[in-house]
This record gives C-alpha cells, structure tokens and sequence, in this order.
C-alpha cells in the first residue's frame, strides 16, 4: 500500500515543531522518543507500520485547538487516533504527522436520562458509555466488535456499526451533538441534546469522514432504556440458499430481529474447535436474536421458528436460559480468535444486498479455489454486512499480497452486486485504492470538495480515503 | 419552467443556466419555494427498485409519496419516519414527493423511537449546481465507504444540488396501534410523564402533547399480545399522572398539526430537549402551541414578530414554517458554522443558482 513521501521541510523542522508542542502541552504529553512513538506506528491493520514524528495526547479540547494550530501554521500533517482499533488503517501515521490521540479525554461531562443522552469526550471507550449507564437501565447502542477498546473518536471518524444495528442504527444515527476542532484551531459546537441539528447536516458529514474533517472532542450521543429481554435462536442449514431464504422470509413476515447473523462451514468449523459452542456442523448457521418481555420473545420466536422449520433445518435450537443463550453466542463471539489460532488472516467488510447472499457465497468459494486462500465467512444477515476472513501465512512471502488481491476481488464483487465495500469499518488505506471502483471522478470530487472546506490544506488524516492520484493535487498544493 | 425527463437533461439545463432556479418537487412545502426559474421534478418519477426481503426501495426524486406508499402497502411495508404532509398546515394542494421529503427531511411524530428521514436514507444521485451528476451511498444499509454526502443532502432544500433518485431502509408495518390519553397534565407534567414513557423499555413509538385540549397521547405498535401487554404495563408505570384511557387517536392529524390548519397566525417549529420546552414556551407569548417528540419538538402558533428573539439562545433552532416575521426562515447559525456551510454551497453550487437565498 503506498504512502506519500514525507514532507522534508516538516522533517527537518521536527526539533521547532516539539518545542511548540511542548510549549502548550504537558511534558508528558508530547512523545518523541523514538521507542515510545512506535507504540503509534500501526493500529489494528498490523500489516503497515510508519513510526510518527511525534504523538500528542492533550487533555482537553483547548490542548487540541491549541496542537492543531500549530500543526496548521507550521504545515505539519495530523493523524488523529482513538483507541488504534481500525481494521482499515485509519490511524496509520505517515513519518512526518503528529499523532493526535485523545486516549487522555474520557470523561463523562454529562448524563441526562428524562432526554435520553450522554455527552462524554470521545477518548472514553464504547463499552464504557453504556457502563456509564446501564446501572440506571440505559445503553448505547452501536456495539462494534471491538467495543472494549475502541473509542467513541474513532466510532465517529468510521461512523462504527455492530451486530444490532438492524433495529438500533449505526453511530451516525445515535449522534445528535459534537464538539470539534477545525485543523486551524477554531472549535465548533454542532448540534446539542436536541434531534435534527439546524442548518446543513454536518453532523451526518462529519460522522464517517475518517478524521478528515476535525478533530471530534466531545460527543452527544443519544443513549436508550434496555429492552425488557433479549433471547436468541441457531438454526443449522444444509445449504446457504436456503440460509438466506430464511432471512428474507423473517424479514417479509414483519418481524424485526435486533440481530441476524450468518456463519458458513468454515467459519463454524474454527470456531467449534476453538470455543465448543457446540454448534452443529452444517453449511449454514444462523443466530437470530430478539428483544422485549418474555411473552413478546415467545411470540416473535414462535413466528420465526415456524419459518425456520419449514426450510428442513439441520438443527433448531432456542436458548431456555441465559446460559443457553450465551452458549448459543459464544461461537459467534469467538469467531474473529478463532480464525486467529489456526491462521493469520484479513478481514474484509463488504455490504451486499441480501438477495445476493447465494450467489456472493458461491463466488467467493470460486474465488477461494482460484487464489488456494481458505476464506470463512460471518456476516450480519439482517443488514448484507459481510465479514469474510481471509486465511493466509504471513511469514510466506508473497501470501499477504496474495491475500490483498483476494480481498480486493470480493470487495469489487459486493460493488459489482450493488453494495459496497465498507460496511463499517471504513476505508482508510486498505480500500482507498478501490474507490475507484464504486465511485466516478465526479462523486469522489464531490467528497474531497467537503474536505476543501473544512480543511483546506489538507494536513488532516490526508493519505486516507481517497486514492492518492485523486488528491495528488490537494495534498501536495 | 423546466422539466426534465432524465439527469443528463437535467444536467444540461443546469450547465446552461444564467439565473436563480427554483426547485419543485409536488410544490407543497411553500415556506422551502424561492423565486427564479422553476426546474419541476414530477417528470422523474416511478419507483426503480423494490426488495421487499432486503427491506430496500429506490425511486426517482419525483415519485408522488403516495405512489411510493402504496407500493411498500402492498408488501406490507411502510416508511417508519413518518412524513408529515404540510398540506394540511399551509393549505397548499398537490402531492408531496419522494425527493421533496429527503430535501426538506421531514420526518413524523415516529422520528423519536426510530429516527429522522435522513435516518432511513441509503442513497441518493444528485445534479449539483454546476451540472455534475454525483451518486453517494448506495442501497444498502451499512455503507461507510467515502464521505456522508447522503445526509448533507438530507435537508438542504435542494441547495447544494437536485436530487435525481433517491434510496431507503423500509420497515414492515404493524399488526396493531394503540394510544394511551391522559387528560388534564399542565404541560410540565405531560413532559415528565412522555419523559418516563420514553425511559421504559415499552417501546412508545410516539409522544405528543395538546395544552388547548389537555390531552397527552403516547402510542404504541406492533402484535397485538405485544402492544397489550405494554399498554397495560405503560398504565401501570405512569399510574402517578392518572388513570389512562385507551383510545383510537387520529396521528396523521398530529404529525400534520391539523390544530392549526384554521387558525390565522404564523407557525414555528422548535427543536430542542424536551426537558427545556416548557420553560421555552413560557417565553414565547405563543397563541397556541404543541407538543411532539416527547416535548422535543414544539409547534407554536403565534403573531408576526421574531420569536427566536424571545427565545433567546437555547439548546436547539426554531424554523418558521407559515408566514411571514422580520427574521430569517431558517435559525442562523454561529459564524464558524455559517462560514463552513457557505462554503459547501461555493463548492456545490459555485453560480448560487439553486434555490438561491434559502437557507442562508
């Protein structure tokens, strides 16, 4: 994956820069020592790595004004950085950015439960919002996988999903205020505890721009009351047609599950060894989960297991207890460590639309012979949100970029059958080349032609995104 | 007048225009109409794709709701977000359409247990103000590839380009409805009382508030074991505000704000947390005033001065809806904000052609 040269002047400039910094910031707050700042050098996309000129981690949104007016005076480029928890390289550094983490920043400022929201500074992790919370019988609902870790920041900058977001939404639509600091310092309030901000949306722009646009300090998020119960059903298929079939006819009979989710052969195969979920060994497993009073469970469930039952499932299971509950999800649950022991292997993120599940399927397994990479597939069902895992060596060489191009098929085939390819964990660097593929010159224009007005230099997270001959011009300008 | 058949055509117009343009969807929203040459939308119609079992539809901006809404009926579906039909507050005629509704992004009373129209919104393709024809999104209902332009679109009243086609999540429609409806709360009372049904996990899917009729009405949907079973523990719950009754409510007439259909006077729409509306329509010297949204959303009925200037600053933006005030349409925004929004409409509409003056 290529990444632009650093920027001489900024490098030969590093010892100004620091004294700036450290100028404005704590002393602890400005990291320079080289085997400190390659804690910063990848995040969650292991595979590249570029050590920064220097990590920040300020305090407070005045600290953040106060770096990137800086940064924008002396024309350094900023990679902002929740938790480093991106599957797509969105927090990779290039040698001559500051890091800008808000790791530091993870209060809770306000709770406000009579109108439903939370404002927290956005270096406190997911989990942790709902933590905030739950004791009083609330939660936040975007739930991506790495929610132990991973930051509110960073759910903002990717606009972060999770397996519940058929019923509950993505990030973008749980978001009703931000705090942020432009690239020149300026700080902007958007929106607040109210719905709908006034004006453009810009808090919808902002949500997914991959920490493009500024620096989100402080965030309102809408926070929930928690459903009286949830409960879930697996089903075993023998082929994933009928999978799929089951999903659409749930989907056609009215019901709305809180959660779908697909695993394939190989995928059950893993994690069986790994977990003992005890799952049965099938082609096609599905775990449908749904929510509220323990009659309004057995009446969904009841609707769902007679469409289930009328497609010959292998198996039929429905959770009689929380432990059976759980045991029904462990697998699923475990499913990315799994694949982790036996291999190293590449996540991938597509989104198709669901009647297109059988076909994709089969396309990949075509695929899987052609390149000789196994590949298991988990998938949110309910949304065409596809996680297929790409196994592969990587101390083979020429594996990883065997394995790329792979992905790089599968990603052009979720475009080719009218999805797209990123369904939650952004573009970053891993997709940025492939961009091309899903959008024209024009469409892109008219996204990089957002990033002109909120950052016209183009010194923030600027690598990313876009393929770097379409903003060739922009960054080097 | 302009009415384009295609985007090319569209685009082609648009390329070639020497003066401001105003953008007609079914022309029934009269406070979004500005002056200049009329490009009317309804050539663009019909509904491109529909996937019941993906709960996904694409139509073409200039689709009547109507045409769309009986399509999802047929199919059993619906769009959750509820449009409000302005018809009957501004006693326009003609029929709304697909696009008018994302350009305006108008969503019913449901917004506060399912979301916003920009919520349910995948997709759109659009012709900006220099004749670019520019898709974002898509028809699918996770897609975090490249920036958000679908929401910029949402509710910029066609100022930053015409929508063309349009995508969105659809929902199954319920078995059943039922309102719970206290009598008598002040209006402080009616606001804790949504507050608390909107805090339980029964599901209220909508809260609104009549001070003329001293009536608080919380709806619920979905199987009828299921909504009865909330009904019952929702009367239980707010027991301390009355004795409910359950009772057919007409909710078109509330997300319309039919109250104030014959009633002369401007109207505002107000935004804000619910908790503050009560002290904020203590300000206002309103004629008459509703509530949405749980309280979130307040209609207020009042003469023709400037009510932002009573309200002062608060947590969230007044619009005014009917006539005419010595203040803008839209709340003004603080000047970093004001600055970033003008400069997406250089970007997007570099002549200020389209619906020129609007929202600024």
């Amino acid at each position: 994956m290529e990444m632009p040269a650093p920027n001489a002047s900024v490098l030969s400039q590093k010892d100004q820069i620091l004294r700036r910094l450290r100028a404005v910031l704590p002393h602890d707050a400005v990291i320079s020592d080289e085997a400190q700042t390659r804690a910063y050098e990848c995040d969650a996309l292991t595979a590249y790595r570029c050590p920064p000129l220097c990590a920040v981690l300020p305090a407070n949104t005045h600290e953040v004004a106060a770096v990137l007016k800086i940064c924008s005076e002396m024309g350094v480029p900023v990679v902002p950085r929740g938790s480093g928890t991106s599957l797509a390289g969105g927090a990779l550094p290039t040698a001559d950015s500051v890091i800008l983490g808000v790791a530091k920043m993870n209060a809770v400022i306000e709770t406000n439960y009579p109108d439903r929201y939370i404002k927290v500074q956005t270096g406190r992790t997911n989990l942790s919002v709902t933590g905030a919370v739950e004791a009083d019988g609330f939660f936040y609902a975007p739930d991506p996988s790495s929610q132990l870790a991973c930051a509110i920041a960073g759910n903002i900058a990717m606009n972060s999903g999770g397996a519940h977001c058929l019923k509950y939404g993505v990030t973008t639509n749980n978001l009703l205020g931000v705090t942020m600091v432009m690239m020149d310092g300026t700080i902007v309030e958007i929106g607040g505890a109210h719905l709908d901000a006034g004006g453009l949306d810009l808090l919808g722009v902002i949500c997914g721009s991959e920490g493009q646009l500024g620096v989100v300090t402080e965030a309102t998020l809408r926070i929930m009351p928690k459903p009286e119960g949830a409960r879930p059903v697996l089903m075993g298929y023998d082929s994933n047609e009928t999978a799929g079939q089951v999903v659409t006819d749930i989907i056609k009979a009215g019901v709305l599950p809180v959660a779908i989710e697909f695993m394939d052969r190989p995928c059950i195969e893993a994690t069986e060894a790994f977990a003992k979920a005890g799952y049965p060994m099938c082609e096609a497993l599905l775990i449908v989960e749904v929510e509220g009073s323990d009659a309004e469970i057995d009446a969904q469930l009841k609707l769902i297991m007679e469409i289930a039952g009328k497609h010959n499932p292998v198996e039929l299971r429905e959770a009689k207890s929380a432990d059976e509950a759980a045991r029904i999800w462990l697998g699923r649950k475990s499913a990315f460590g799994a694949m982790g022991q036996i291999n190293d292997y590449m996540c991938l993120d597509g989104t198709i639309p669901v009647s297109q599940l059988p076909y994709v399927l089969r396309r990949i397994g075509e695929l899987s012979t052609h390149y000789g990479l196994g590949v298991a597939n988990v998938f949110h069902a309910g949304d065409g949100n596809m996680h297929p895992l790409i196994l592969f060596d990587a101390n083979k060489p020429g594996d990883l970029e065997l394995c790329e191009e792979f992905g790089a098929e599968i990603l052009k085939l979720c475009v080719e059958v009218g999805g797209c390819l990123t369904g939650e964990h952004g573009v970053g660097i891993e997709k940025r080349d492939l961009m091309t593929v899903q959008y024209t010159q024009a469409d892109l224009e008219a996204q990089m032609a957002v990033k002109d007005v909120f950052d016209p230099a183009w010194l923030l997270n600027a690598a990313k995104v876009f393929p770097l001959d379409s903003s060739q011009t922009r960054r080097v300008a | 007048m302009f009415q384009p058949q295609t985007e090319a055509a569209l685009s082609d117009f648009i390329q070639s225009a020497n003066a401001p343009l105003s953008i007609k969807g079914g022309g029934t929203r009269e406070y979004a109409h500005v002056s200049g040459d009329i490009v009317d939308m309804s050539g663009m119609s019909g509904i491109t794709l529909y996937e019941p079992g993906a709960l996904t539809v694409v139509a073409k901006a200039g689709t009547p709701l109507k045409e769309l809404t009986q399509a999802l009926a047929a199919e059993n579906q619906r769009l959750a977000f509820e449009p409000m039909d302005h018809r009957t507050l501004l006693g326009t005629t003609g029929e709304p359409t697909i696009g008018g509704i994302v350009a305006a992004n108008i969503s019913g009373p449901r917004r506060i247990a399912v979301g916003a129209c920009r919520d349910f919104l995948l997709g759109v393709r659009f012709v900006d103000g220099a004749g670019a024809i520019i898709k974002n999104g898509g028809r699918v209902m996770k897609n975090v590839t490249g920036y958000d332009l679908v929401k910029l679109m949402a509710g910029a009243y066609g100022t930053l380009g015409v929508l063309t086609e349009v995508s969105f999540k659809v929902l199954p429609k319920v078995e059943t409805e039922t309102t719970l409806v206290f009598d008598g709360l002040d209006d402080a009372t009616a606001i804790r009382a949504m507050s608390d049904a909107l805090c339980s996990p029964y599901e209220v899917t909508g809260a609104a508030h009549d001070p003329s009729q001293g009536k608080t009405y919380l709806r619920l949907e979905g199987f009828a074991d299921s909504v009865a079973y909330r009904a019952r523990s929702l009367t239980q719950l707010l027991g301390r505000y009355g004795t409910a009754i359950q009772a057919q409510t007409d909710w078109d007439a509330i997300r319309d704000v039919a109250a104030f259909a014959d009633l002369p006077g401007n109207v505002w729409r107000i935004s804000t947390k619910p908790s503050a509306a009560p002290a904020l329509v203590a300000q206002m010297n309103a004629k008459a005033v509703q509530y949405d949204w749980g309280g979130g959303l307040i209609w207020a009925l009042t003469d023709d001065t400037d009510l932002r200037a009573k309200l002062g600053h608060f947590d969230g933006h007044a619009t005014l809806v009917r006539g005419t005030a010595p203040a803008p349409r839209f709340h003004p925004q603080p000047a970093p904000l004001a600055a970033i929004s003008a400069g997406l409409r250089r970007k997007f509409d570099p002549r200020n052609i389209l619906n020129t003056g609007l929202m600024a």
